[in-house]
């Protein structure tokens, strides 16, 4: 048998004027033309089947865990939405970085978070971000947070049972006031005053419940998000990092701070004495 | 240049679709229809041609309901129509479902031209033969008109007619739309009237007209309520030319 059939290789079409580079990228890189439809694995129900097609030198399955490692927060109140996340990232046990950015900014006056699969979540809210200037283009006005959300819960949907893992906030800023939605890859989306989204989640509750009230002034908004978030990092082990505070106004979002946990812990233990 | 014009919509020598000429000579032969955007209303109405003796007079209806806030009224083919209004329809609730908005009527216009473009660009089809008169109210309670013709472009209008005499009728409507003479109901749908008037053999039985106010309440008009509004009309043009003929008189003197 020839070598050319043997190595797999195709005779590339003819009167093809595409080189070989962007042949690969046809091949191989779909997403770059056609972003919003991205290639499926080709086996089926890839969301549970996913981790026993990989398999180790010995045989033995990859476990490919999608804890919702994080705890990101956002509610409304007078001033508009409060936006708090922290930035570990794990993998297992392993925490791959402390710095990441789960606060994406999808436009002016649009906000995502990120918790669970962060490839999935940066990718989709990128490909939000086309759409919904796309939208500002064709009708010549903002897109609405309501309209925002409903994109990439459809994309969501779209992907039920295939694997993708998100649990986002939509936040933002439009003609009918503040707003803030809860959007996941379960293709669930949700209005709501306050959310919190992750493994650490329960402990941010917990701090949330305790002191929200519409009224926040500013400060007592920005201290509410911030403190719900470092106890989540203090007792939740896939949470830490610096401890983000964005605050979604109506006239655009503003980064309020950006604090480690740890700086976090001392000031608050002062402040007990 | 005759062989440019069958079949396929394709550019003549000198630049002209004449697929697109010809439909708009079929709009010509429609019915007339006129639109008025009022201050706080928007009135719609059309010619109703005359029907034969055993035909039942409700089967043919020339205004129809793209949603709660949009109406429509065409010039032309009417199966034409009845395709383009299925496709806004369905349109108009889409865009409720994905943006949880109900449509600008600018928006709509956009979606209705764009597929009639689309026909005059595709491989054996030809264009629709029906020119729209497409009306309501945005959210924010602006009223609006649009016409859209074969070809697939629109623009709004602050008055407009379409289908046979439309030229006669928007000259009338150019004389005599102001600002003051739509400030109400009354007087927007007044002035509709009167414009068809100018083109459709008198009597409210052969006139269909539609109001949609800023509540997007739509309302059809009654016989006898367009048959009032005639007679005023009429009285008031007989009293005008009275007052002419005495004019032309003492000026004889």
């Amino acid at each position: 048998p020839p070598l050319a059939d043997i190595c797999g290789f195709q005779t590339p079409k003819p009167g093809g004027l595409v080189s070989s580079l962007d042949h690969d990228n046809e091949e191989y890189c779909g997403n770059f033309s056609a972003n919003s439809t991205i290639s499926l694995p080709p086996f089926a129900n890839p969301g549970t089947n996913l981790g026993r097609v990989l398999k180790d030198e010995s045989g033995n399955d990859i476990p490919m865990n999608f804890d919702h490692g994080t705890t990101t927060l956002g509610f409304k109140y007078q001033g508009g939405v409060l936006l708090a996340v922290d930035s570990r990232a794990t993998g297992g046990m392993y925490i791959g970085s402390g710095s990441v950015k789960k606060i994406i900014e999808i436009n002016r006056y649009l906000l995502g978070t990120m918790a669970g699969g962060a490839a999935d979540c940066t990718y989709w809210e990128r490909v939000l971000s086309k759409q919904c200037r796309l939208y500002e283009l064709r009708n010549r006005e903002r897109i609405s947070v309501a309209a925002a959300s409903k994109i990439l819960s459809n994309i969501a949907y779209n992907y039920k049972g295939m694997g993708l893992s998100m649990g986002v906030m939509v936040a933002g800023y439009d003609k009918r006031g503040p707003g803030l939605y809860y959007v996941d890859s379960d293709g669930e989306r949700t209005p709501g005053n306050c959310f919190s989204v992750g493994s650490g989640s329960i402990y941010a509750y917990g701090v949330l419940d305790a002191g929200y009230r519409h009224d926040l002034t500013d400060e007592e908004a920005y201290d509410l998000g911030r403190r719900a978030i470092y106890h989540a990092t203090f007792r939740d082990a896939a949470s830490g990092g610096i401890v983000r505070v964005y605050h979604m106004k109506p006239t655009g979002f503003e980064v309020i701070s950006e604090q480690d946990c740890k700086e976090l812990h001392y000031m608050y233990a002062a402040e007990k004495q | 240049m005759s062989g440019y014009d069958r079949a396929i919509t394709m550019f003549s020598p000198d630049g002209h679709l004449f697929q697109v000429e010809y439909a708009q000579e079929a709009v010509k032969k429609g019915s007339t229809a006129v639109g008025v955007r009022g201050n706080n209303v928007v009135v719609l109405g059309v010619e109703k041609k005359a029907v034969a003796k055993l035909q039942e007079d409700r089967t043919v209806r020339k205004i129809c309901q793209l949603d709660d806030h949009v109406l429509m009224a065409f010039a032309g083919l009417t199966a034409d129509a009845r395709v383009l209004i299925k496709q806004a329809r369905v349109e108009c609730q889409s865009h409720k479902l994905t943006v949880e908005d109900p449509v600008t009527l600018e928006y709509i216009t956009r979606y209705v031209a764009s597929l009639k473009q689309r026909y005059t660009q595709s491989n054996g089809r030809r264009p629709f033969g029906i020119s729209c008169l497409i009306t309501g109210f945005d959210n924010d309670k602006t009223p609006r008109l649009y016409q859209t013709d074969p070809s697939g472009t629109y623009h709004e209008w602050k008055a407009n007619a379409i289908g046979r005499n439309a030229k006669t009728v928007r000259e009338f409507l150019e004389k005599n739309y102001t600002p003051e003479n739509v400030a109400t109901e009354e007087q927007t749908v007044k002035l509709a009237i009167k414009a068809l008037l100018e083109v459709v053999q008198s009597g409210g039985k052969n006139l269909e007209v539609a109001i949609m106010r800023e509540d997007s309440k739509l309302s059809m008009l009654e016989v006898s309520e367009i048959e009032k509004v005639v007679a005023v009309v009429e009285k008031e043009k007989e009293e005008e030319a009275a007052t002419k003929k005495k004019e032309s008189k003492s000026e004889a003197k």
